[in-house]
């Protein structure tokens, strides 16, 4: 007899036979009837009209059928809460039972049972169990208490459950230790600022003796928590690491990787010149390379972990090159990942071996792997220096096999070499423009034009090149598109007098004929510069580039001291921040390595000097760092003075532009690179090129007296304070604060100018990134006057949202660019996203509920606000003031819900459901919208609104 | 902490789904399948796929994926390794890890899944005390529950997991004291062209097999435990004596269990047992090739080496093989383009050849890529890198256990480049 039976029943009669079998009297009956009843519940079907007569079977001896009854609890007690009840006197009772087993199971289950009215019942049986004699009991009890927290944290907060919690960090039971830390952390996750896990040194060494004694797992949640510790000093840091090392010899890949990261973060404040320093870097190896065969899924979360380490302390690896080298077998992912990890470990003493192996490599079957195989070439020849020549002459070898993917990639990176060793190799250039037909791929197109286009006096043909790659120039992508064109410009400067002709055929082409606002934009820039003064132009076009450097493919720094703290989680695997993850980090905070301390030696990088405190939620403006690539950094954003001639279509040019995102714009919003929000309704589609913007048409030249509107007009919308975006000491003296509001229906910058300087500034002008909501300046930005030093003025910019869109991170990041007569400086804030809602954002009842209803669940995001004390009147009227409509309003229980809806500018439609319970100051928001990334931005604007 | 679990067989249906947490939809899966969709292979399906509110985090084994899903931040590893914790559970107690099998056990699974975790923590993943808590199915014991009404959950608590040494429960009794370890090595490595060695190591296992009643006190010393650099230990080995004396000092589990993993690696030497001569080329017009391969000994330690099979993954553009080998027998698979030969023992003597036409799509061109040959062989009595177990003691019982070592050398991931 086995249990598969229970699958074949698809009956009609199913339940109803099971409903009888369920009431028989037979033990044995029940029994089986139980059992059938899981195997339907375990493959999904619902059983949930069986939920009375499975609780009748609860009250039993056998222990089996208990624990049977108890899983099918759990599943549907949620569906049934008022039938749940029904159960609770079985619990309480069970609680009480003299045998251990029984009393864990029980507490177990309730913590299980997701439902409101019962957790009450359960606050005393489970103050008893945490006090229990029993460790068993002791430890299901601490994980009872995170499960409760996750249901109703304010009643464990009231419980005082916290502070017993706490306490059991010191129980004498190491397993009873490592169940409360564990709880502890995954209560602090979702309450970012408490002081739940404080450490201590007291702590700390108990933390330590109960490592030593636990399960696996339990040494995972220990370590994990240590890693959030900062020793005192040198000596306590070392006295951890020394009782955490044997640890790396567990047999469990996760336990070694909690362990190494609390080393590599604690090594850090160890002085470099003390012996032990040298031996923990001679211990760290052996670990990282077992983790290396294993199975391939730990295999790949170890290597994305061991690129974040060998970025950090090289040193470590050095030596190991070969356990990276590549096994025609392995996974494709695994195979991506060694193959970098190889590139980083590159270094003159083992280049040789490396690029035998990569040359290997690129001969394989996998596409993907061989392409990468090609690139990693050009890195090493960017990497170590004086392996350059091997490489370029290994590549060379690539192309002459002829094989398609191959020569492409390789030209691909030829280019970068050139970057890094102008004038050296172009004797390769003849072998690579026999390949020129070959190239199909856009990435690949551009460089070969971007080579030829570079070198144009070298090659002899380089117009004809030029031009035959010219004639089918609408079926090309933009990035071929604007590099033909750059070349062309390029090599019209080099060779004026021959290639007049095609020089005014591709600017025609570019801006009469294409509809890319980018391609345009670049074409009359161009277009301007050769017209104006062709002096200038040679300057722009043709300035010396800067040499990149392997560094571009490095984690910044900063990011990569943060990752270090985050070994062996998600972020590491990642390589983004917790805090860029969409979710389950709502308050994570930003975690540093702790600052080398007791040497004379001075820290590593700055940024490590200061103190280890928690950076303040808000962030600065962060100013945007000035781009290599200064060409590319004029070409888009093009801020110049009006010029008086030659600007024939900059107003079509400017309508298109904006014409063209309304189309696109929404869906890379909403389809963004997570790829996980469904697309958006046709409905919202449909308006894109009905609403043609109102966008200035206007020249530059002539709406100097175009004045926006006034400042500070008063209005009933909550209006966020003025930041400072710009401090002076970044922009030459120029202090630029400001705000975002929305009035009488437009959006408005309120920007406030402090000139610091000595100097007298004039000529501002002001420019958008491409942003989300695709917001940018409806009219030009107007001073008055010049700006004087140690003057201030306020201006107020209306803002329309018809500007070029283009997903940022966060989704409301702006990046401005301001130029005055002295330079031009960029930074970015956030704006609130209420600036966004628009005035008939009011839904009809009927298409809220449906609307509501039609958005997956998946979608729908839960918040809590705290601390506010208002009625739900007062919040009604305050959130209506901000365009955020209350459709209906319903008593439910004592709780009052409000249903509102709100719209963006964009069309995306945001419905709420604000819980609000008299007297608790404590509001539950549920947010349900098509793009649910929007919902946290709402969530701090509704704050922002009712806490002001 | 890990909130659900989807077990997805080949056809990609959902077989069994449990929830620690809340209920989440099956159509988290979806995301799953997308990337699956993508993968060209089964086995590339990257392990964490990210979707817009869940983490997916799967390993595929035994034909089964096993997919666990997250919602906060949890370390990738902990998940993983705890699924494949599941995995060994199910084999353990079921004899083998197959849908069939899970679903014929179904209630088993479900309860233990239960036992494994609560609320996402993990709470009991010894197999030792999971046997105490859920019994594991036998045909003899189903037949005496049907007729006698009892059930396989045990009735007592698990009282190892109170312990400081949760892996072994108490009251143990054998007649027959016997405590068994296998030294198993494997070699990977990856020859070139011409035979030297790019890259080879050894990743050892002790695995043991501990039938002692009681509370024994074991300690197994090595004649050269210098080779041991780099070990992970099960949990029982009392750390602080393997760095003072490099002795292995523990408290058994009851039963089989992985006593140790070592890996001899790339610093040191590692000896190569076999070599490979090959010549594999296709003709630049025409559609046909030559293959010829010997398989012989190099440093075998004077043991023989059995079990030989070679297995070569084809180009696609070959049709069949027509090969005579001079010992065992060859098979072309011309759907998965896998040639496998099946060798058998090398006598040192008379050294195996394979050697034949490769027959190739007409009109194709030549293709691009150099077949890797994989090499499997077997070396009773011997383990590579050398290491030797120099005695067994044991303390706190008063019995004379039978105690017995075996060696054996593997081929692991073993690949010759041509």
């Amino acid at each position: 007899m086995t249990d598969s039976k229970y699958f074949t029943t698809t009956k009609k009669g199913e339940i109803f036979e099971l409903k009888a079998e369920l009431n028989s009297d037979k033990k044995e009956k029940k029994k089986e009837a139980v059992k059938k009843v899981i195997a339907s519940m375990t493959v999904g079907k619902d059983v949930s009209a069986l939920f009375p007569d499975v609780v009748n079977c609860m009250q039993t001896d056998n222990l089996e059928l208990k624990k049977l009854v108890y899983l099918y609890l759990m599943n549907y007690a949620k569906s049934q809460p008022d039938m749940a009840i029904m159960a609770v006197n079985t619990f309480v009772k069970d609680c009480e039972d003299p045998n251990p087993l029984i009393r864990a199971l029980a507490v177990r289950t309730m913590g299980c049972i997701r439902v409101d009215k019962i957790t009450e019942y359960l606050c005393e049986p489970l103050r008893k169990c945490l006090k229990d004699e029993d460790p068993y009991v002791r430890k299901t009890a601490a994980v009872c208490v995170a499960k409760l927290h996750d249901i109703n944290a304010q009643l464990v907060e009231d419980q005082g459950f916290l502070d017993t919690l706490k306490d059991l960090i010191s129980d004498s039971n190491p397993m009873v230790v490592a169940n409360a830390v564990a709880a502890l952390s995954e209560i602090a996750e979702s309450h970012p600022n408490s002081n739940l896990l404080d450490l201590n040194p007291q702590s700390i060494n108990k933390l330590l003796t109960a490592l030593n004694e636990c399960t696996e797992w339990g040494q995972i949640f220990i370590l994990d928590c240590l890693a959030n510790y900062t020793p005192r000093d040198d000596r306590e840091s070392q006295s951890i690491c020394e009782r955490v090392t044997p640890r790396l010899s567990h047999a469990n890949s996760a336990v070694v990787l909690s362990a190494v990261k609390v080393l590599m973060k604690f090594m850090e404040m160890l002085p470099k010149d003390l012996d032990y320093y040298g031996t923990l870097l001679k211990k760290l190896a052996p670990p990282l390379v077992t983790l290396l065969s294993a199975e391939p899924e730990l295999q790949y979360v170890a290597l994305r972990n061991i690129n974040l380490i060998v970025q950090k302390r090289p040193e470590i690896l050095k030596h190991e090159m070969k356990v990276f080298f590549v096994k025609y077998n392995d996974p494709i992912y695994v195979k991506l990942e060694k193959l970098d990890i190889m590139i980083r470990l590159a270094s003159q003493a083992n280049i040789a071996q490396v690029l035998a192996e990569l040359k290997e490599y690129a001969t394989e079957v996998d596409v993907d792997f061989v392409r990468k195989a090609v690139r990693a070439i050009g890195r090493c020849a960017i990497k170590v220096e004086q392996s350059a020549e091997r490489c370029v002459s290994t590549l060379l070898d690539l192309i002459q096999t002829k094989v398609n993917y191959v020569v492409q990639e390789a030209i691909v990176v030829i280019k970068d070499i050139f970057r890094k060793y102008p004038n050296k190799y172009e004797s390769v250039i003849a072998t690579l423009c026999e390949n020129l037909d070959s190239l199909d791929e856009p990435e690949a197109r551009a460089a070969m034009i971007w080579i030829v286009g570079e070198y144009a006096e070298r090659i002899d043909n380089a117009d004809e090149l030029l031009e035959s790659f010219l004639e089918g120039f609408h079926d090309e992508s933009t990035q071929v598109q604007l590099q033909l064109l750059t070349a062309i410009v390029k090599l019209f400067l080099k060779k004026p007098t021959e290639t007049q002709e095609l020089v005014q055929q591709v600017l025609s082409l570019a801006t009469q004929d294409s509809d890319n606002p980018d391609l345009r934009d670049r074409g009359y820039i161009y277009w301007r510069l050769l017209s104006t003064d062709p002096v200038a132009a040679k300057e722009v076009v043709l300035a010396e580039k800067p040499l990149i450097s392997e560094e571009t493919d490095l984690i910044e720094p900063t990011l990569l001291d943060e990752l270090i703290c985050h070994i062996g989680t998600l972020a590491s695997v990642y390589h983004k921040p917790p805090n860029a993850f969409v979710e389950g980090s709502r308050g994570v905070q930003h975690k540093r390595l702790p600052p080398r301390t007791g040497s004379n030696e001075s820290p590593e990088s700055p940024e490590l000097a200061q103190p280890a405190a928690a950076q303040p939620a808000d962030q600065p403006p962060a100013v945007i760092p000035s781009q290599g690539d200064l060409l590319g950094d004029l070409l888009n954003l093009d801020l110049g003075p009006p010029t008086s001639g030659g600007t024939p279509a900059i107003t079509s040019a400017m309508q298109m532009g904006a014409m063209d995102l309304l189309g696109g714009g929404l869906d890379s919003l909403l389809g963004g690179d997570l790829g996980g929000s469904p697309a958006i309704g046709a409905g919202s589609r449909s308006c894109s090129y009905a609403v043609l913007p109102q966008c200035p048409s206007r020249g530059w030249s002539r709406d100097l007296f175009d004045l926006g509107s006034g400042v500070g007009m008063p209005a009933g919308s909550y209006v966020v304070p003025k930041t400072v975006w710009l401090p002076a000491m970044k922009a030459k003296g120029l202090e630029i604060s400001g705000t975002f509001a929305r009035r009488m229906g437009t959006i408005q910058m309120d920007v406030t100018f402090t000139n610091k300087a000595m100097q007298i500034m004039t000529d501002f002008a002001i420019q958008f990134n491409r942003n989300s909501f695709g917001l940018s300046p409806a009219a030009p930005l107007q001073l008055a006057t010049p700006l004087s030093p140690n003057q201030t003025i306020e201006v107020s910019l209306p803002l329309s949202t018809v500007g070029p869109v283009m997903k940022m991170d966060p989704l409301n990041n702006l990046q401005v660019a301001v130029k005055n007569n002295i330079d031009v400086f960029y930074f970015s804030s956030l704006y609130p996203i209420n600036i966004l809602f628009v005035e008939d954002g009011k839904m009809e009842r009927q298409v809220f509920l449906a609307t509501w209803k039609d958005i997956p669940s998946d979608n729908e995001a839960q918040f809590q606000i705290k601390d506010c004390h208002l009625n739900s009147d007062a919040v009604s009227n305050k959130l209506q003031s901000n365009n955020i409509f209350t459709i209906a309003k319903r008593n439910v229980e004592g709780q009052d819900m409000l249903y509102q809806s709100m719209k963006l500018t964009n069309g995306i439609w945001i419905l709420a459901e604000l819980r609000i319970q008299p007297g608790s100051p404590n509001f539950t928001l549920s947010l349900k919208c098509r793009a649910p990334e929007i919902s946290q931005f709402v969530l701090q604007s509704y704050e922002a609104m009712l806490k002001n | 902490m890990i909130h659900s679990l989807f077990l997805i067989n080949s056809a990609g249906d959902i077989f069994l789904e449990k929830h620690w947490k809340s209920v989440v939809s099956r159509s988290v899966c979806d995301y799953f399948f997308e990337a699956q969709g993508k993968a060209n292979d089964v086995e590339n399906v990257p392990p964490v796929i990210p979707t817009p509110h869940h983490y997916l985090i799967s390993i595929y084994q035994d034909k089964i994926f096993f997919v666990a899903v997250i919602q906060t931040e949890v370390p990738p590893l902990f998940v993983i390794e705890f699924l494949h914790r599941v995995v060994e559970m199910f084999q353990d107690y079921f004899g083998e890890c197959s849908e069939a099998a899970i679903k014929e056990n179904v209630v088993t699974v479900y309860e233990l899944l239960e036992e494994m975790l609560d609320n996402g923590f993990p709470l009991a993943t010894e197999s030792n005390i999971l046997k105490e808590l859920i019994r594991p199915p036998t045909i003899l014991r189903s037949v005496v529950n049907s007729i006698t009404g009892s059930s396989n959950v045990g009735e007592t608590l698990p009282t190892g997991q109170l312990s400081g040494i949760p892996w072994r429960r108490a009251e143990v009794k054998y007649t027959n004291n016997e405590a068994y370890f296998d030294v198993v090595e494997e070699i990977d490595a990856i020859l070139d062209k011409s035979g030297s060695t790019v890259f080879a190591e050894i990743q050892g296992v002790i695995d043991a097999s501990i039938k002692l009643s009681g509370m024994p006190d074991l300690t197994l010393s090595f004649m050269n435990p210098r080779l041991l650099d780099d070990v992970s230990f099960h949990p029982c080995v009392r750390f602080k004596r393997w760095e003072s004396e490099r002795v292995l000092s523990f408290i058994p589990p009851d039963g089989n269990f992985r006593l140790m993993d070592y890996h001899v690696g790339s610093q040191n030497l590692v000896a190569i047992p076999v070599y490979v001569n090959h010549n594999i080329n296709f003709k630049e017009s025409g559609s046909s090739g030559r293959f010829d391969v010997t398989v012989g000994l190099k440093q075998t330690m004077g043991k023989s080496v059995e079990g030989v099979t070679m297995t070569v993954h084809m180009p696609k553009v070959v049709l069949n093989m027509n090969l005579t080998p001079t010992q065992g027998t060859y098979t072309y698979d011309p759907v998965t383009k896998i040639l496998t030969w099946d060798i058998g023992k090398i006598n040192p003597q008379k050294i195996p050849n394979l050697k034949g036409v490769i027959c190739l799509q007409s009109g194709a061109p030549k293709p691009e890529e150099n077949p890797n040959l994989n090499i499997q062989f077997r070396i009773q009595q011997l383990a590579i890198s050398g290491i030797k177990v120099n005695r067994l003691d044991m303390f706190g019982e008063k019995y004379k256990p039978f105690k017995g070592v075996k060696y054996v050398t593997k081929a692991g991931k073993f690949q010759v480049r041509t």
